[in-house]
């Protein structure tokens, strides 16, 4: 397995520096078509987690405008992502790479509290 | 000539009836005795004279598509050819904007699909017609597939004085155009006035409509600065299944409903879920818009009569391109 190290930290809005904590919590998802496990994610409001994201078939994106995340993750490696969020609310992720017939409904929630 | 004259030199008008979009193309300024003075202008610059014409904008028939909640299959997409067929002024060509099928990860069932749409499709009795792939088309080969039947995706071409650009912004599997077909489309443009009458006809809305339900393309922005400086763009895209126009400077984005299913406002729909199916109205919510136009009158309203379609008139007429702005609410 080949780590894709994505160190990224966003706040809503503006991807800023890392100021991540030496040890975030670590919440690992895995994509698989047509949907993501889990499903839903509950953040906290300036908590610096770290998204462990694989995928057990094919390519899949992981797509979420208001935090600016756009990657792809690939069979086979894991793609990381840290983040802080800022704001509080709940947010819809995507895959956006098409990966077959109900593509469309492939999504899971982000709730910031 | 003032800079006002130079953008107003064509008129269009649409009529919404059921399904596709029927785009005519007409001088504007015919009554005004100024059409000479701008068809020079555009002429001397683009090297053909603008002339009134009409074309068709057909989206997202999804041939082979069989689950819910659309039980008619290709019903909605013969009907639309044969309502082309019946027009009393036959376009000059129909530009048919993604998901011509639906995907099958079974390139031999996705191949069938694909010659079942071009059978259907070559049933219009249109000179030209263009198109570009849908997600549904070319995002699991890269459009291979597509490719095969239909050779490029994304190119250009002029049609009387009217410059068309079909840009891809599928096969990446992404919701993105690339940096290769940007670069294409600046050299593409570059021959051109910022007065010429343009049109861009893709798939996904080249804005973030609604993101969270992939309605937007990741460098839709970049496609936006290319086309800008621009004062005649009309872009037109499907992918949405239902009506939508929105602003952005010079450029006009509307996109066609569906021959499939419909899709709701987002505004007021919690999730990304199509409309039910209305057996009493099978055909409700793929939509139309048809247009009758004569040069120096006021647009018509050609009577088609479609047996089972819900008839919802809405014309537009108006300058700057092929680009709607005037509501006639008299039809």
């Amino acid at each position: 397995m080949i780590p894709a190290l994505l160190l990224l930290v966003f706040s809503l809005g503006a991807p800023h520096k890392a100021q991540a904590d030496e040890n975030p919590r670590v919440i690992e998802i895995t994509a698989k078509r047509f949907g993501f496990t889990p499903n839903q994610i509950t953040l906290k409001k300036g908590e610096t987690v770290k998204l462990r994201l694989t995928s057990e078939d094919v390519t899949h994106g992981f797509f979420l405008r208001p935090l600016k995340i756009d990657e792809e993750i690939v069979p086979g490696k894991t793609t990381e992502l840290t983040l802080r969020p800022e704001t509080a609310g709940t947010f819809t992720t995507i895959c956006d790479h098409f990966c077959g017939v109900n593509h469309g409904n492939m999504k899971m929630t982000i709730v910031v509290e | 000539m003032q800079r006002s004259d130079r953008r107003s030199f064509l008129k269009m008008a649409g009529t919404s009836l059921g399904i596709g979009v029927l785009y005519t193309a007409v001088p504007a300024a015919a009554a005004s005795g100024e059409i000479g003075e701008m068809f020079d202008f555009t002429g001397k610059k683009n090297g053909e004279r603008v002339t009134p014409f009409t074309f068709v904008q057909l989206s997202d028939a999804h041939v082979g598509f069989n689950g819910p909640p659309d039980p008619l299959g290709t019903k909605a997409f013969e009907r639309a050819v044969e309502m082309i067929n019946q027009l009393p002024q036959q376009p000059d060509l129909v530009l048919f904007t993604g998901d011509l099928t639906h995907d099958s990860e079974e390139k031999d069932v996705h191949a069938q699909r694909m010659k079942q749409f071009l059978e259907i499709s070559r049933r219009m009795k249109v000179p030209k017609i263009m198109y570009v792939p849908g997600e549904h088309d070319a995002g699991l080969d890269g459009g291979t597939l597509y490719r095969e039947f239909l050779g490029e995706s994304n190119y250009s071409f002029d049609h009387r004085g009217v410059h068309f650009i079909a840009l891809d912004n599928v096969s990446r599997a992404k919701p993105e155009v690339g940096p290769e077909q940007i670069a294409w489309l600046k050299k593409d443009l570059a021959r051109f006035p910022k007065s010429a009458p343009i049109v861009v006809f893709t798939h996904r809305p080249l804005f973030d409509l609604r993101p969270e339900w992939e309605w937007f393309t990741s460098d839709g922005d970049e496609v936006m600065d290319v086309l800008s400086p621009y004062e005649n763009v009309t872009v037109l895209y499907g992918h949405i299944h239902r009506d939508h126009e929105q602003e952005q400077g010079h450029v006009h984005h509307y996109a066609a409903r569906s021959l499939i299913f419909a899709f709701p406002d987002p505004e007021n729909a919690p999730e990304k879920k199509p409309i039910p199916f209305d057996k009493d109205h099978p055909f409700k919510n793929l939509g139309i818009r048809m247009v009758h136009e004569k040069v120096g009158a006021r647009p018509l309203l050609n009577s088609v009569a479609v047996e089972d379609v819900e008839l919802t008139v809405r014309e537009f007429s108006g300058i700057n391109g092929v680009q709607q702005i005037l509501k006639n609410p008299s039809l």
